[in-house]
């Protein structure tokens, strides 16, 4: 297996922000992971690729026990967030999540979608929660867009309020799932420039994507799954290279050449 | 002509028993009140409930929500003002009609909320759990509040429906617009009060139903 630097098992495992072991997701009979040992570092960028029905999602969806997982461990700030007794909403807000829907609140504008959990989970006070809604929303460039209804926001621009509504809890991690698959094309931009932004920013990200051309530019390190299994990973220039499994190459191909 | 003037608006009839038929529309007001606070609030706890997804539970509140959308509100009045002093139970004919009513509200009122909260998608308490709000926030912050949008105009044109049928409670012999306008008609042999009734009905009722469609046009809102 091809490994990044500092960054696979057996590497700095003790600078492992996020350490993913032996995870397993079963949905009835149908194993969906079946074993996936993967590590994410301090302000790394991973990129998770792979055909759909590979498991990605189920992989991000279980850092945060969206799903439940079926066995293994995921060792987080120095704790197996597995664990029996695991205080599940104080996790939640230290793994910021994005999701491919946005699933922004619609009876909530931008600034009160982004203010809702600084209020309800962090207890901040009304004006302090909506300073920092507002810095939040600034940190997106959707600052003028405060007062608007999620529906009266482009696609593009509602990814960056759900991308801002993650961010004001000040998470160590956020995950990414498909942040612009549900985005039209001339969109996309937008949210890819507020990810490099993070990049730049030192954020930890998990981000589950098609956007290879991003992955090849951005990424510190590419993962191919198929399977339920990570087939290789290695930084970009490995992954998109011609020495990289053929699978790789194969599925790479199809998706540039859509 | 006349014949049918004479029948049905006897003003003199109508003179006679307008006091009575206005102190029932204070009865039909009182109780119609008392059936939409009550039936509303035990709907709506019923369904809440009923997401917290307890198995043995549910299967009660189903139990209840089918039986009471089932049998006729006639009957569960008849059930409670007659059979229920068998066992003990002894309710006025207004207590009766209240509890009978109420039930019957609160049985399509949880239906209705019920599918209200299923409607609402599962996106949006992923996002809300994702941000670390518990089960009882996602709930009251996110879920409730869009379920709750898109259920008040059913839950409103239930609530007329079910307060129409205050006029039930003249079987129990409670003494309101219904039972007012038929004892002046027994006892005056002239249905005049009865369209008396009839326009009462209306004046109580017809506010409610602009009320209803108010609050449909009110809480429509752009996704």
């Amino acid at each position: 297996m091809q490994v990044a630097q500092g960054a696979g098992p057996g590497g700095a495992a003790a600078a492992a922000l996020l350490d993913i072991r032996h995870l397993r997701k079963t949905f009835g009979t149908t194993e969906v992971l079946k074993g996936i040992d993967l590590s994410v570092g301090l302000s790394e960028l991973v990129f998770v690729i792979g055909p759909s029905g590979s498991g990605k999602s189920t992989l991000l969806r279980c850092c945060n026990r969206l799903e439940e997982p079926s066995g293994g461990e995921i060792w987080f700030e120095g704790r197996d967030i597995l664990a029996p007794g695991t205080d599940l909403n104080a996790m939640r807000r230290r793994i910021g999540m994005v999701f491919q829907s946005f699933n922004l609140y619609p009876h909530l504008n931008a600034r009160d979608n982004v203010a809702l959990a600084l209020l309800h989970v962090l207890k901040q006070p009304r004006d302090q929660a909506h300073a920092r809604a507002l810095q939040s929303l600034e940190q997106v460039g959707l600052a003028d867009r405060a007062g608007a209804m999620p529906g009266e926001l482009s696609g593009g621009q509602q990814q960056r309020v759900a991308i801002a509504r993650a961010l004001a809890l000040e998470p160590s991690i956020v995950l990414f799932d498909e942040p612009t698959s549900a985005l039209d094309p001339e969109l996309v931009g937008s949210v890819l420039a507020v990810l490099r932004s993070l990049r730049t920013a030192g954020m930890t990200m998990l981000v589950v994507s098609h956007e290879m051309g991003f992955a090849r530019s951005a990424a510190d390190r590419v993962v191919f799954m198929e399977g339920g299994r990570i087939v290789e990973q290695g930084p970009p220039a490995h992954i998109f290279g011609s020495d990289a499994h053929p699978r790789i190459r194969e599925f790479v191909a199809s998706v540039e050449h859509r | 002509m006349s014949g049918m003037a004479d029948t049905f608006f006897n003003l003199a009839v109508m003179r006679q028993y307008l006091p009575k038929v206005i102190e029932g529309m204070g009865v039909t007001l009182q109780l119609a009140l008392a059936v939409v606070v009550t039936g509303l609030m035990l709907g709506v706890v019923l369904a809440l409930l009923r997401s917290l997804r307890f198995k043995p539970l549910n299967a009660l509140i189903v139990v209840f929500a089918d039986v009471f959308r089932a049998v006729p509100a006639l009957v569960i009045l008849i059930i409670i003002y007659f059979a229920l002093p068998t066992v003990g139970v002894r309710l006025s004919g207004f207590a009766s009609a209240w509890l009978g009513l109420s039930l019957v509200l609160a049985a399509f009122a949880e239906e209705i909320v019920w599918a209200g909260i299923l409607s609402v998608p599962r996106g949006q308490w992923e996002a809300a759990r994702a941000t670390g709000l518990g089960f009882a926030q996602g709930l009251r912050h996110v879920v409730l509040p869009q379920a709750l949008r898109l259920t008040v105009a059913p839950l409103t044109n239930r609530a007329i429906v079910i307060t129409k049928n205050t006029a039930l409670a003249s079987v129990l012999a409670v003494g309101e617009i219904l039972y007012q306008a038929q004892a002046g008609y027994s006892f005056s042999y002239n249905p005049s009060p009865l369209t008396l009734g009839a326009v009462a009905y209306l004046i109580l009722f017809i506010p409610l139903v602009w009320f209803g469609r108010w609050v449909e046009g009110r809480f429509a809102w752009k996704r």
